[in-house]
């Protein structure tokens, strides 16, 4: 058994140490919120904070993550409210298929926590997620909405 | 801080409550059900709950277009319910089968969701309304005409009497629904037409979003598939019993005998043993072609004698001949892949008397005749339902996963499989956007206008690739999207009296098909391209060009978008190309602005888009489906490329199948001139323009003329 933090919860898990913490999030303990896009850290749709830090759960390994604590996009919004970069995609209307919003949301809210205030160039090297639909430009609006708030 | 131990107990309780919402009694028809928790169908498309809630059924499918919100939009509008009461649900296609199709054509591709079912689903609300209004007017015991309804309320006009839809919807659901009702000019919508947020965005932003990937099934396991490398390959042996003993692993199954999958406890297992499984392929012909093969037989066919017409005005060889000054350019479009952000996926239960499916699918109604067809069994003992999906892009017209899932499924009666292709898989096993050359005559007169122009394709016919009984005498006539002469689906737009459009048909053996936009994406970089070409022949301006030959309509976008854009005025450095075609049933024309640095590096500025989709009806989203266009269409100018060696696609994952990221967005802004006399599509039209737009601002900024796509195969150092 493997021992793993996420969202403020620690679960035992039977799953294969090498499994990718992706797959563990999404088979093991039904936390689907967490994407598959690619499987090879390239589109972002997987990205969970590690201790924080972005991540592309799909290339780290269950027994990467240790102690460490995982927030996935589960784990933001506390008791029905969301957090401010929620309510900013909200407000902005973001998301079309809305497959790659779970890793945008969550990469969008790391890059807040270390730059409340980031320019459209700080956005654009810390937003690489892969959206197919198009919903960049609302991204962009709703990531100044958040910081603004 | 709690501790949770997972075991298969409670994992399964909790997934079966996941799963409920998607496994209403199969086969209850919604009125049974509904009849037990006071929740009232009034007709196919609304359904009221006492507290006033409204639900209204959308049978197109939501890939992010917005389709549910806009047709909602549209039956609310005339049901005169509260907004903030609606809510959506999907009708599965087999309750639309036992009902006679009332919710009609479930296909969502084609931008046709709001323009072909526009008028259906308004008259399911006006229906319902009067139904409601009837309802009211009986208890009171007045005259119906003498009532009305506003906001989910009815009103009597003598007695100032009122009640809620909640209140009168059994009775209403009894009442005869009226013949003839009128529906309301656009002038006077006041949910239609406004630009709405979205009804489905919330569990989109906290993961609580299920897509079909997502589905959790009680006993459900899961499967990923390998299918032949080659198109029209086989599947030759694979030694199951190297991977039927890995931590997991429940069975190797072979299907159609061309693919290959393996059934495990989880994705990962069942990756992991089919990563593993020794596989052989017999490639079959295809084997032995490459991209260079495939260049080779399209460039034959632009000088082919014998081709389909598509398109034929005057005499424009002769035209040609005659003309003061002639130009030729030879043009090449790629195969592209969708690359939907959810792979393929679909979850299908099997037992001896019935097969329920439940995926993301543009087609419900095909996926539900796979399903059936899959299983062994009439399409009455089988269902599908559908997800919401993470994409679609034409990619999920197609039910290939769904046949696999049920063919799985069917090996493992009575436990559900889920089957999810890897991203590998999904590069591989597309049906690939059709590849194409264009090779381009034009005359030009001593007047400095178009003598004659004769456009030669040679390429892949969608339609003899998945469709072939649609063929026309063998011509493929959606191989001529956008080069039309007219008509209410896609035209070019110019007037140009010897004109002849002719399709040498060169089908490789890579399976071709929808790709959002369709033909009109490489037809209009040939037309508007091209256009740039001649006008420069000519010596005058591409938009002073076109103007004089530009019908009324497409004139109107043309100037709207370049007025906004400030056409001529860009600032320095910077250089303006633009475009305009009608697809899809819309007018569009974009100006883009881009520069190329010394170093060859290009920056895609800003784009103009203007847009004339008759309707809007809901201008918040067609903003959205614009901006969106350009990235899925800059995606495919800049980057969009699949190659073909020894039979196979050789680009697998996005690693080698680059596609547009945040920092090379340009500042997309939409002109919406809805002319208000039609309804046009919004989801495809937009993209035809964004790379034509761009490959002219491309060769104002450097001197080159990029005719292959994509781009990044060029240098842009300036010529």
């Amino acid at each position: 058994m493997v021992a793993v933090t996420v969202n403020g919860k620690i679960y035992n898990t039977n799953a294969d140490p090498r499994t990718p913490l992706l797959w563990v999030l999404r088979d093991d303990l039904g936390l689907t919120g967490t994407k598959y896009g690619c499987g090879v850290a390239q589109c972002g749709s997987c990205t969970v904070h590690i201790d924080g830090v972005v991540n592309r759960s799909c290339r780290v390994p269950l027994n990467a993550v240790g102690r460490r604590k995982v927030t996935t996009i589960e784990g933001l919004a506390q008791g029905g409210t969301l957090t401010k970069v929620q309510q900013a995609w909200l407000d902005n209307d973001v998301p079309q298929c809305g497959y790659c919003q779970s890793g945008m949301i969550m990469a969008a809210a790391a890059l807040l926590k270390t730059t409340p205030k980031p320019t459209d160039e700080e956005i654009d090297a810390a937003m690489t997620n892969i959206c197919r639909c198009g919903t960049y430009q609302q991204i962009r609006a709703a990531i100044h909405d958040a910081a603004k708030g | 801080m709690t501790t949770t131990t997972l075991n298969r107990r409670n994992f399964l309780a909790s997934s079966a409550a996941i799963a409920g919402g998607f496994s209403l009694g199969f086969g209850v028809p919604f009125s049974r059900a509904e009849a037990q928790t006071g929740v009232q169908e009034i007709n196919a498309w609304v359904v009221i709950h006492p507290d006033d809630k409204v639900v209204i059924r959308i049978a197109r499918s939501e890939m992010g277009q917005g389709t549910l919100t806009g047709l909602a939009q549209l039956v609310a509008e005339e049901l005169e319910c509260d907004w903030a009461k609606v809510t959506t649900e999907y009708p599965t296609p087999g309750q639309n089968l036992a009902r006679n199709r009332v919710w009609g054509n479930f296909s969502t591709g084609g931008s046709q969701g709001i323009r072909q079912s526009n008028q259906y689903v308004r008259q399911g609300g006006a229906t319902a309304r009067e139904m409601l209004i009837q309802a009211a007017a009986k208890e009171w015991n007045v005259p119906a005409s003498e009532c009305s309804a506003a906001n989910s309320v009815i009103t009597h006009k003598g007695t100032g009497k009122t009640t809620t839809y909640g209140k009168v919807a059994a009775a209403a659901a009894k009442m005869e629904p009226p013949k003839d009702v009128k529906l309301k000019d656009a002038k006077d919508w006041k949910i239609a037409g406004k630009g709405l947020k979205r009804l489905d965005t919330r569990d989109k932003l906290t993961g609580a979003q299920l897509y079909g990937i997502d589905l959790k099934l009680p006993n459900m396991l899961t499967a990923t598939i390998r299918d032949t490398p080659v198109n029209g390959g086989k599947l030759k042996s694979f030694d199951a019993a190297k991977v039927e003993k890995m931590p997991g692993v429940k069975k190797v199954v072979a299907i159609d005998g061309r693919a290959v999958a393996v059934v495990a406890n989880s994705y990962w297992q069942a990756r992991t043993a089919l990563a593993a499984l020794p596989v052989e392929w017999d490639p079959g012909p295809g084997g032995s072609v490459s991209s260079s093969d495939i260049a080779a037989m399209l460039a034959e066919g632009l000088n082919a004698t014998q081709a389909f017409v598509g398109n034929q005005a005057g005499d424009a060889k002769g035209a040609i001949d005659k003309a003061a000054k002639k130009i030729e350019a030879v043009y090449s479009y790629p195969y592209q892949n969708h690359a939907t952000m959810e792979p393929m996926n679909c979850t299908a239960l099997w037992t001896p008397d019935k097969c329920e499916a439940w995926g993301p699918t543009q087609n419900g109604e095909a996926a539900l005749a796979a399903t059936a067809e899959a299983a062994g069994l009439p399409v009455n003992k089988c269902d599908f339902r559908k997800t919401l999906l993470g994409g679609g892009f034409g990619r999920r017209g197609r039910s290939d996963y769904v046949r696999q899932a049920v063919l799985i499924a069917k090996e493992m009666p009575g436990t559900p499989i889920k089957l999810i292709w890897s991203r590998e898989e999904d590069m591989t096993h597309c049906t690939f956007h059709p590849i194409m050359a264009c090779k381009l005559t034009g005359g030009i007169d001593a007047a400095g206008n178009i003598a004659g122009l004769h456009v030669r394709l040679s390429g892949q016919s969608i339609l003899a690739g998945l469709l072939p009984q649609n063929l026309q005498n063998g011509m493929d006539p959606v191989v001529f999207q956008g080069f039309n002469n007219g008509g209410t689906e896609s035209a070019y737009g110019y007037n140009i009296d010897n004109l002849l459009v002719d399709h040498a048909m060169r089908n490789p053996h890579v399976l071709p098909g929808f790709w959002r936009g369709v033909n009109t994406n490489q037809n209009a970089i040939f037309m508007e391209c091209f256009m740039d070409e001649l006008a420069e022949a000519a010596g005058q301006d591409p938009l002073e060009f076109r103007r004089k030959m530009l019908k009324p309509r497409h004139l109107r976008v043309l100037n709207a978008a370049v007025e906004k854009a400030g056409w001529g005025k860009a600032p320095a450095g910077v250089h303006q190309g633009l475009a305009q075609i009608m697809g899809y049933g819309s007018y569009v024309a974009a100006v883009a602005e881009v520069s190329v640095s010394d170093a060859g590096q290009l920056k895609i500025h800003r784009i103009v888009a203007a847009t004339d989709c008759g309707h809007a009806v809901n201008p918040a989203q067609i903003e959205r489906q614009i901006a969106g266009s350009f990235v899925y269409g800059l995606s495919a100018a800049l980057y969009g490329e699949c190659t073909v060696k020894d039979g196979a696609i050789e680009q697998t994952n996005f690693d080698t199948y680059n596609v547009m990221r945040m920092d090379e967005m340009p500042k997309v802004e939409s002109v919406i001139v809805p002319s208000g006399d039609f309804w046009g599509g919004v989801g495809e039209p937009t993209i035809a323009v964004a790379a034509p737009a761009v490959l002219n601002a491309i060769y104002r900024a450097t001197g080159k003329r990029i005719r292959t796509l994509p781009v990044m195969n060029h240098d842009l150092r300036k010529a």
